[in-house]
């Protein structure tokens, strides 16, 4: 295969999956968060919280818009870039993206139906379920996704049959060693991402109508879930850098920039990878830094890329995707806490936190394409660690059809974005007093 | 217990794709037949499809899905040979998709640009969908007569399309715009029998397979019962369309269901003409089927998921019974 149409196809799927996951990842966990909503309106009665659930359901049916499309872009796209994929590995890959069609899509279309048209067809308690559906539907088909993905970076529990690779024992296909860390960080990660967009959009409603006593509410409920959130995912995401330097040591080595297998590696804090060279230009390192961070003993030994050349992933995007992600998981928890302190007893935050917090709406967005960028460029050039290659799995599109429906699809995403903010950014600016 | 796995799975994704057909043919027929409403009516029809178009479109990810996990050979087959029909019909599903949420939240010219997009949306998938078809069931042959004829099966899908979204639009609403949902579900019934029966026609003629099977004395004579009922069905639509325009008695869900059992009996009869390939004269289901331990994995899924998403499909379908009303997204 020319190595022109494989990137081509590359990025067509980098693209679309990396538009899909924007919307998922917000959907997820504001789901839950409008269950919240709703909830404390059948609690209290008070209107404003109908009104708060009401608006915030606009921007959630808006975003499931966005991701119900784009992932039936993805279901398709499996077959038409990568043919060898299915034929190697569909043994497995089908039946768990089965399950999620199965336990997942028709659940939240369904209950969605109900949630955003039914309120006044259905008793309360009724909503309230068809609420709680659709967020268990998103979390469900969550669950599906990444266990596929985890065992796309650590197989586990497939034999082979007759020169197929076929599922051995499905809860160890399911539940592979990367599955509970990669679930519960992209979960983490959700529930961030949904909770800067309300604290970020409220903002925005608050600088232009600071009486907003709705707003000030979700402002509220948005930083105090960052808040906590931030922390845990800190955590997570260290318990999860371990794993992958267990089952995926050339992801990390490409994370930490380390070439050369050494003892006493030394930590990289900022530096311009060269690929081609294999070095580091303009490197600031703390010495056996690594070797402390991943080993916890100053004198380990850490293996650099030479250790998996060729078959290693390139440094440069992995190295600066994980340094955006965690600057971002730091600014997230520093604004968090120090929302969360400055609007403690119902105060309005200052206007320059607000006008940080609006500018920070995206912030999980953000974030969550540069860890994605971290993992799936990090386990480059497998696409199921050990079993197949990204090389071998492309099929037979010629260049000029991809290069056709990639302009395609790039028109319509980028109309589809624009008018996502658009609608977005109005529809805050307006408030509940719409 | 020795099931024959690879036929069940046919079974059950051509029961997808025909579910599929049927429910998302609906609401992009509606879809396609919003230009010839005006912007009152506009609410009312979209009010009518709001609640189920995406659990609709689900059923094509589930079609798809047992295509992939049943037969993932020939998904790369099918798949790769349509890569640009099936792009262009998710450019269609997108724009559309999307234009449910942009229209009723834009305002001025952008409402105007949205609701042309969901109707250009609605039309591109719908025309995708047919040229698919027409490209699938002749084999992805090249040939200039060849595209032709799936250009004449993209038209008359179009056809079927708006004669679902029109019936579906006679349940749904009264008065005024009832009225010309049956002056548009006649044009479609129209539209579908010259497409049927050109399909029907020009099928054996560019397949030779189709024909073997269909031209088989006597087995020919049984299988005219086919283009005998769907003359009944396509009749049953013109009938009831009739009685009600005159408000002579009848039910309002008759034209629907005249034209759903339409679609049945074409799909039962492209079912046949196909079968047991799944990738045409290539691949039967036997050859492209996956391994009997993924399979039974699905169909343990299938058999305990089924029931409950019947149920609460019909949950759904219930809450939303009766005439559409306006204001839905309010």
């Amino acid at each position: 295969m020319d190595a022109d149409v494989l990137l081509l196809a590359r990025a067509q799927f980098g693209l679309n999956i990396g538009f899909h996951i924007l919307f998922p990842s917000l959907t997820i966990g504001l789901a839950w968060i409008l269950l919240y909503f709703r909830i404390r309106y059948a609690r209290s009665g008070d209107p404003a919280w109908l009104a708060t659930y009401k608006l915030w359901t606009k921007v959630f049916a808006l975003s499931f818009a966005m991701g119900v499309v784009s992932g039936i872009t993805m279901s398709f796209q499996f077959g038409t870039n990568w043919p060898g994929f299915m034929q190697k590995v569909g043994n497995i890959a089908g039946p768990l993206l089965a399950y999620e069609v199965l336990t997942a899509f028709f659940l939240e279309a369904t209950f969605l139906g109900v949630m955003l048209f039914g309120m006044n067809r259905v008793p309360g308690w009724m909503h309230i379920v068809s609420a709680a559906m659709v967020a268990l539907g998103t979390t469900l088909s969550a669950f599906w996704i990444l266990a596929l993905n985890s065992w796309m970076h650590t197989p586990a529990g497939q034999v082979m049959d007759a020169g197929q690779i076929i599922a051995g024992d499905w809860m160890r296909v399911i539940f592979n060693p990367s599955f509970s860390f990669r679930f519960t960080h992209m979960m983490l990660a959700s529930g961030l991402t949904a909770a800067f967009v309300i604290a970020g959009l409220s903002a925005w409603r608050l600088l232009r109508a600071s009486e907003d006593v709705s707003a000030r509410g979700t402002l509220r409920t948005g930083l105090v879930l960052a808040a906590v959130l931030a922390p845990l995912q800190m955590f997570v995401g260290d318990l999860h850098g371990l794993n992958t330097l267990e089952h995926q040591p050339a992801k990390i080595a490409a994370i930490e920039a380390l070439w050369e297998t050494q003892k006493g590696a030394p930590l990289v804090l900022f530096a311009v990878p060269d690929d081609d060279r294999r070095r580091n230009d303009f490197a600031i390192e703390i010495p056996k830094g690594a070797s402390l961070i991943l080993k916890h003993d100053g004198d380990a030994e850490v293996k650099g890329i030479d250790a998996f050349a060729p078959d290693a992933p390139p440094v440069a995007p992995v190295f600066f995707a994980f340094r955006v992600m965690v600057g971002l998981g730091t600014l997230m928890l520093v604004l968090g806490w120090g929302g969360t302190w400055m609007t403690r007893g119902g105060a309005l935050p200052p206007r320059w936190l607000l006008w940080t917090l609006a500018g920070s709406t995206f912030a999980g967005w953000i974030a969550t394409l540069a860890g994605w960028i971290v993992t799936e460029i990090g386990r480059q050039p497998w696409l199921v660690t050990g079993v197949l290659k990204t090389a071998e799995a492309a099929g037979g599109a010629s260049g000029a059809q991809l290069g056709a429906s990639l302009t395609g699809y790039i028109i319509t995403y980028a109309v589809m974005l624009i008018a996502y903010f658009v609608v977005l950014t109005h529809l805050a600016g307006k408030g509940t007093a719409a | 217990m020795n099931l024959d796995l690879p036929l069940i799975f046919a079974a059950l994704m051509g029961l997808a794709i025909l579910l599929y057909v049927v429910l998302d043919g609906y609401d992009l027929g509606v879809g396609m037949l919003m230009p010839a409403a005006d912007a009152r009516e506009q609410e009312l029809m979209v009010a009518s499809i709001g609640p189920f178009w995406d659990a609709n479109e689900t059923w094509l990810v589930l079609g798809v899905g047992i295509l992939l996990v049943a037969f993932p050979v020939a998904h790369g087959i099918v798949l790769g040979a349509l890569y640009l029909p099936v792009a262009a019909m998710l450019i269609g599903l997108m724009l559309r998709g999307v234009a449910f949420e942009f229209r009723v939240k834009a305002e001025g010219w952008h409402r105007g640009l949205w609701n042309w997009l969901f109707w250009f949306g609605s039309f591109l998938a719908s025309f995708a969908q047919g040229l698919m078809l027409g490209r699938y069931v002749t084999g992805f042959h090249p040939g200039f007569g060849y595209y032709l004829f799936a250009m004449l099966v993209g038209a008359s899908l179009c056809g079927g399309y708006v004669l679902l979204g029109a019936t579906w639009l006679i349940l749904k609403t009264e008065g005024a715009l009832q009225k010309k949902a049956l002056a548009w579900a006649r044009w479609g019934l129209l539209w579908v029998a010259l497409g049927v029966a050109l399909v029907s026609l020009a099928t054996p003629v560019v397949s030779q397979t189709v024909q073997a099977k269909w031209f088989d004395f006597p087995r020919t004579l049984a299988l005219m019962l086919l283009p005998l009922a769907t003359l009944v069905a396509g009749w049953r639509v013109w009938a009831s369309t009739g009685r009600l325009k005159r408000g002579e008695r009848e039910f309002d869900w008759m034209p629907f269901a005249a034209a759903v059992a339409i679609f049945a009996l074409a799909f039962a009869g492209l079912a046949y003409s196909l079968f047991p390939y799944v990738v045409m004269d290539r691949m039967t289901i036997w050859e492209a089927a996956a391994h009997p331990s993924a399979l039974k994995f699905v169909l343990a899924g299938v058999a305990i998921v089924v029931p409950f998403l019947i149920a609460y499909t019909a949950f759904a379908y219930r809450v939303f019974r009766g005439k559409a009303r306006a204001g839905l997204y309010e």
